[in-house]
């Protein structure tokens, strides 16, 4: 999904990937010590802004509190990011579109009954249908029979998706109205946890005092102060808490969270605020985290424009991403807190491939000026960059600005709207005038999940208007391989359709800058930015 | 007395109305989709989006909307906020935290601030005057934020006397720091205040003629000097109370204070206007309180005012 503002709308997926560990967060401050498993630590929250089911969760108040209590199918391995089986034995296909999914025996809800295939239908049928007033709902789309439960217009014709069939306690089969051959990499996603079955009789309880099967099991929720989990101890899966437990704390300002870490009344932090960034590894010592996340920001264009729609505009495209001196603005104005795009796929996904912009990402502005004069120039030699006044986005986007008016002469300016939705409604309103702030955070770890729903023709987020035959073939054939490695290779090659065309001009991609208390160890961030929670040690 | 009081009441009704009224439409004009916004980045599913608008009402015309709003005010219903919690328990959740800090910090301000005020309105020109100009004068020129962050890091983070923000909310022994910043920029003002009305006072005729009266000082101070110099100080005061009591969100922020100053600004945020609504009727409320208690002190402090 895209990058957003102020609220991290981040979709978080199930415990992953502790990606590079910089040296600095591989073992606990002063060393690794022996630890107690009994002992919970606090990790810096928000007031989750939903009830806590796990298909109305897309903000990372509630995802993280989520993806704890409730474990799906499979989720991504916290060393490599792969995609690495739970609850799901086996996760079988043929012709990418029928799944036959295998589950393994002995998972428990927290309530102690058992996890059957029938807790899986059940709640993908629950979520799916509009009266139950999931945001995640579209999630389920892929899945046959979604349009009748999920009607565009009218009431639901039937309350169960025909494409899901229970075979027993312990085999159901999911067949999709398509093929999408990276289907079991949506499953990673928190909207497709199991549900118990006291769940159905009241939603709106258990969405106060969530029932799951994932490694911690809920105690408690005092609105606005915190909510308490403990490790589950019949919990089945391939990462067994090293830890008693987590306490989620609400925090207004991230200040204040910085404030609490540094004095130990805070275990693990999110990220520190930007006005610390430049002290925090002074601050922390080797208790400080700098690590890469699956995010991009780019500056998107109003190719629906006709100003911006001739073809001879992607080669002024290409000079304006030229004219940006991405090293020195993330080194100097963003303090290190990003790291230069040279893709349209964040680093450490699946199928990221280094350098895929080629040329056009790299500061040549001698070049920059050629190419902008070759395509007809700027459209009024003037460059309007879109933004919401709310994100900290000013320092950088003046930064980009000043570096495209230094190297080719275009005049550029900021144009900030007051507010994330403000800006959004005015994107997606196509009341844009040239450019805006754009970018996307990873629902799961695929390149796919970064090209597919931005680019594709018609796309949902593809706020560009973007529209190439080349990569739209090249992402249907990709969806339509025989499997995942095949699929991820289709991907970059639809990527290699993107640097002709320029429809966004990639950044950088954003880091976990982050954290921890001298009382915890063995703390690292997944690409996601969460820690791996059950990995997590108490000091003893 | 009692008509003034009634007449008072009663003049609150359309006040009340005119505000909530002023409000709920003055949210509704906020740039931006709500419920649209609970997506994110990402295009809402139109379906799920038209379902969420029905279940909370906002699909019908928005006077329709508002009716229906203050119809359920009157039955005690202030309806449901978008995280589907009753905004009622947010305001029962967030309001005593707040009431609290408000207080404490006002008593702060109230007991320091008239100490220092008359101290040094008696010791006119003296060298604690002159002190006490200093601090008032540093006391408002410094930013909240500044002397918050300040205050933090030295008691919270060098010294550890306290943890630096508020770990509970509700334990009114934690709300100190918060409430001595909070309190600190009023606290000038009253002492100044209070100082320049009691050095005026002191010259006055009904003071020269107590002391003249053999009174003892105490009692010339207590009785005769003060009370009368209260006026402007309580007026003050009034106006105060209600806005610690809307909450004091640079202060709240900094501690990790979970009261109205922040649970308004991310209901403002989020565009949710019920809660704005909510809250902002219940501080309505509490500021006509406030005036018309003030105005009744009035008449308490100087005996020449009186309410027909």
């Amino acid at each position: 999904m895209p990058v957003a503002a102020r609220a991290r709308w981040v979709l978080a997926v199930a415990t992953s990937v502790a990606l590079v560990a910089t040296g600095c967060s591989s073992s606990g401050g002063g060393g690794s010590s022996s630890s107690d498993a009994s002992k919970t630590f606090s990790y810096q929250s928000s007031e989750p802004q939903n009830a806590l089911q796990p298909a109305n969760a897309n903000e990372v108040g509630g995802g993280r509190i989520i993806q704890n209590l409730f474990k799906g199918l499979v989720d991504y391995d916290p060393t490599n990011a792969k995609i690495r089986m739970q609850v799901a034995d086996k996760i079988e296909t043929s012709d990418s579109q029928t799944f036959a999914i295998t589950l393994k025996d002995g998972w428990k809800f927290h309530d102690g009954t058992p996890v059957h295939a029938k807790n899986f239908v059940d709640a993908w049928n629950w979520g799916a249908n509009p009266a139950s007033n999931q945001i995640n709902s579209s999630w389920f789309s892929d899945i046959e029979g979604y349009q009748d439960i999920h009607p565009a217009t009218g009431k639901p014709t039937v309350d169960k998706m025909s494409g899901l069939t229970v075979t027993d306690d312990l085999h159901f089969t999911v067949k999709l109205s398509h093929k999408v051959s990276y289907f079991e990499y949506k499953l990673g996603y928190i909207a497709f946890s199991p549900l118990p079955d006291g769940f159905f009789k009241d939603p709106a309880g258990y969405g106060q005092k969530p029932v799951g099967n994932g490694a911690y099991q809920f105690v408690s929720w005092a609105h606005n102060s915190q909510v308490v989990t403990k490790a589950f101890p019949d919990y089945q899966g391939v990462d067994k808490p090293k830890n008693g437990g987590i306490v989620f704390k609400m925090y207004t300002t991230a200040e204040a969270a910085y404030a609490d870490l540094q004095s130990s009344n805070l275990d693990v932090m999110d990220q520190v605020p930007p006005s610390a960034l430049a002290t925090y590894k002074n601050d922390l010592g080797d208790r400080a985290v700098d690590a890469p996340q699956g995010a991009i920001q780019n500056i998107g264009f109003t190719l629906y424009q006709a100003d911006w729609a001739a073809p001879d505009k992607a080669k002024v495209r290409q000079g304006l991403s030229m004219a940006i001196d991405r090293d020195v603005i993330t080194k100097t104005v963003l303090q290190g807190s990003r790291k230069p795009a040279t893709a349209w796929v964040a680093e450490g996904v699946e199928g990221y491939k280094d350098g895929a912009c080629g040329d056009f990402c790299k500061f040549d502005p001698a070049k920059a000026k050629q190419l902008i004069q070759d395509g007809g120039g700027v459209p009024g030699n003037k460059l309007l960059i879109t933004y919401n006044a709310d994100g900290g986005h000013k320092e950088w986007v003046d930064a980009v600005c000043n570096s495209i008016r230094q190297s080719t002469g275009v005049d550029c300016l900021g144009d900030p709207k007051p507010d994330f939705k403000t800006a959004r409604a005015a994107i997606t309103g196509h009341q844009i005038n040239g450019a805006f702030r754009t970018g996307w955070v990873q629902d799961y770890p695929l390149n796919a999940n970064f090209l597919s729903d931005v680019y594709r023709t018609g796309a949902a987020s593809n706020d560009f208007g973007y529209s190439s035959p080349q990569f739209d073939e090249a992402a249907t054939k990709a969806d339509e391989a025989p499997s995942v490695a095949d699929t991820v290779t289709g991907y970059q090659q639809a990527e290699a359709v993107l640097p002709s065309g320029m429809p966004a001009i990639p950044l950088w991609y954003y880091r976990t800058n982050s954290g921890y208390s001298s009382k915890v160890q063995n703390v690292k961030f997944d690409s996601f930015g969460n820690p791996a929670w059950t990995q997590v040690e108490v000091k003893g | 007395m009692g008509r003034f009081v009634a007449r008072r009441l009663l003049q609150m009704i359309p006040v009340f109305l005119g505000t909530t009224a002023l409000i709920f439409f003055m949210v509704h004009l906020l740039p931006g989709d709500p419920l649209a916004a609970l997506w994110g980045d990402k295009a809402p599913d139109p379906v799920q989006l038209a379902a969420l608008k029905h279940q909370q009402g906002l699909d019908q015309p928005l006077l329709q909307q508002y009716l229906s709003y203050m119809g359920n005010l009157l039955t005690g219903d202030f309806g449901t906020s978008l995280d589907g919690r009753p905004v009622l328990d947010k305001i029962t959740d967030a309001l005593p935290v707040t009431v609290r800090l408000a207080l404490f910090a006002f008593a702060i301000e109230i007991v320091v601030g008239i100490a220092i005020g008359l101290f040094s309105g008696l010791r006119r020109g003296k060298l604690f005057d002159k002190g006490t100009l200093v601090l008032t004068l540093l006391l408002i020129a410094i930013p909240v934020p500044v002397l918050g962050f300040v205050v933090q890091t030295v008691f919270g983070q060098n010294l550890k006397w306290v943890t630096p923000t508020v770990q509970d909310s509700n334990d009114i022994t934690q709300l100190v720091l918060p409430a001595v910043v909070l309190g600190s920029l009023s606290l000038a003002y009253v002492a100044r205040l209070t100082r320049t009305s009691i050095a005026e006072n002191i010259k006055a005729d009904y003071v020269r003629t107590a002391v003249a009266k053999g009174l003892p000082r105490r009692k010339v101070i207590g009785t005769h000097l003060l009370r009368n110099s209260m006026i402007p100080v309580v007026t003050y005061l009034g106006t105060d109370l209600g806005n610690l009591m809307a909450g004091a969100i640079v202060t709240e922020g900094i501690f990790n204070v979970q009261g109205v100053g922040h649970a308004l600004y991310q209901a403002i945020n989020m565009k949710e206007g019920a809660t704005v609504s909510g809250f902002v009727a219940f501080l309505v409320l509490v500021y006509l309180a406030a005036g018309l208690i003030v105005d009744l002190l009035y008449a308490v402090l100087d005996p020449r005012i009186r309410y027909a």
